[in-house]
């Protein structure tokens, strides 16, 4: 076959777009974590997520920051939660997270409310204050287990 | 007097017989990556032929495919108010089905028979005995280039068909039916991810490749030497491709979850 040099280059523009594509795809698209390391780590512990998983928002009044990096299992059996979030921000040490539910049905993530403290937070730190997610089967269960049970007495389940 | 039971031994030898063979054309083309000269220049040639002649439909098609899926889509989800979800159907179903698979076939009709039909054509004119008797060896510096070069292409062709369908989607989802850009877009974002989702299309892509890149040479180089051979040979490597694209498909959905 002939040689030619510009079909050789046509040839490097097809295989450099075809990278760029892969590039395109597993960046911006499938989001590998490219900031990942850099990004500022917080843990956070929570009784019960529901749904959330990796890769979920974390977002303080909507706006997006940050997001799950990991979900795992702590010593005291409760889910230890670690976030990666924007390294520029400056969150006081009585920052809140909590698990909530864009919608009826939708996707958990993680809002983070700050609080007054005039100490910062520093990368790798727990965040204490915390609020689990809430499982909508759960809470008509017990709704319902009250309704059965406490039907003569309502201020005993109240209590509880 | 054979009796349907003898045949159906017959049969599965021959198929084990014939899988044998593959195995160890398989393994001749993997010595033959080892042996110098590298066929670097045969190989670029075969990138062109595979590959940017490959380029139109593969935009073309992917284009089609997103949009029909992104019509598609929004008239279902519409019906559960989930339209904002648009993007992530359009995305996944391309990344982690359409795009390999469809990629794999188109590729297969249009480059790969062409490509079994050339090395079919060179056993009948013995141009393959030619390059024997000065001796070099064939399947090095005919057949390897090929195989190496579906291999390289087909990722590389499955990620571009799968844009171009995402874009497809879009120019359905967001300029004809009217969702916002930034939801479509977040909704893909959100939920494809590298590892579950872009990583497992490129397996499939690599895994096709190798497929019909085996398949093709292997057709190709044990054409019968006639005129109906190298037809046989076609046709039967682009009915075995597309049929073992599938398979490979569920098998590698079903053990790897992509």
């Amino acid at each position: 076959m002939r040689r030619s040099s510009t079909r050789d280059l046509i040839v490097g523009l097809f295989v450099l777009a075809g990278l760029a594509a892969v590039a395109y795809l597993s960046l911006d698209v499938g989001g590998v974590s490219y900031t990942g390391p850099k990004g500022f780590l917080l843990i956070a512990k929570f009784d019960e997520i529901g749904g959330l998983k990796k890769r979920a928002p974390v977002v303080i009044s909507g706006v997006k920051v940050g997001e799950v990096a990991d979900i795992g299992l702590a010593d005291d059996y409760r889910a230890k939660v670690t976030f990666t979030l924007d390294p520029t921000l400056k969150l006081p040490v009585d920052t809140t997270a909590s698990i909530v539910t864009s919608g009826v049905l939708g996707d958990r993530y993680v809002s983070l409310q700050p609080g007054g403290d005039e100490q910062l937070l520093n990368p790798g730190d727990q965040i204490e204050f915390v609020e689990s997610a809430v499982i909508l089967e759960r809470m008509i269960g017990k709704l319902i287990h009250n309704a059965d049970v406490g039907g003569g007495k309502p201020n005993d389940s109240a209590a509880q | 007097m054979v009796n349907p039971v003898q045949r159906l031994g017959a049969a599965s030898l021959r198929f084990v017989e014939e899988l044998g063979r593959l195995t160890r054309f398989a393994g001749r083309i993997g010595a033959a990556l080892l042996q110098r000269p590298l066929r670097f220049g045969r190989f670029v040639d075969e990138l062109f032929k595979l590959g940017v002649l490959s380029l139109i439909i593969i935009c073309l098609c992917g284009t089609a495919v997103g949009a029909v899926i992104g019509l598609q889509g929004y008239n279902t989800l519409i019906r559960f108010g989930a339209a904002n979800s648009l993007g992530a159907v359009v995305g996944l179903s391309l990344i982690r089905e359409l795009g390999p698979v469809l990629t794999a076939l188109l590729v297969t009709g249009r480059a790969v028979s062409a490509a079994t039909a050339e090395i079919g054509t060179m056993v009948v004119t013995e141009q393959l005995d030619g390059l024997r008797m000065m001796s070099v060896d064939p399947v090095h510096y005919v057949v390897t280039p090929k195989a190496l070069a579906m291999i390289a292409v087909m990722p590389l062709l499955s990620t571009l068909f799968t844009l171009f369908g995402i874009f497809g989607g879009y120019v359905i989802g967001v300029r004809i039916m009217g969702l916002d850009a930034g939801t479509y877009m977040t909704s893909l974002q959100d939920a494809v991810d590298f590892e579950n989702d872009v990583a497992g299309s490129l397996l499939k892509a690599v895994v096709f490749g190798i497929l019909v890149g085996l398949i093709a040479t292997y057709r190709g180089y044990n054409t019968a030497p006639t005129s109906a051979g190298v037809s046989s040979a076609t046709t039967s490597t682009v009915v075995i491709a597309s049929v073992s694209i599938l398979v490979f498909d569920y098998f590698i959905t079903a053990l790897w979850g992509v």
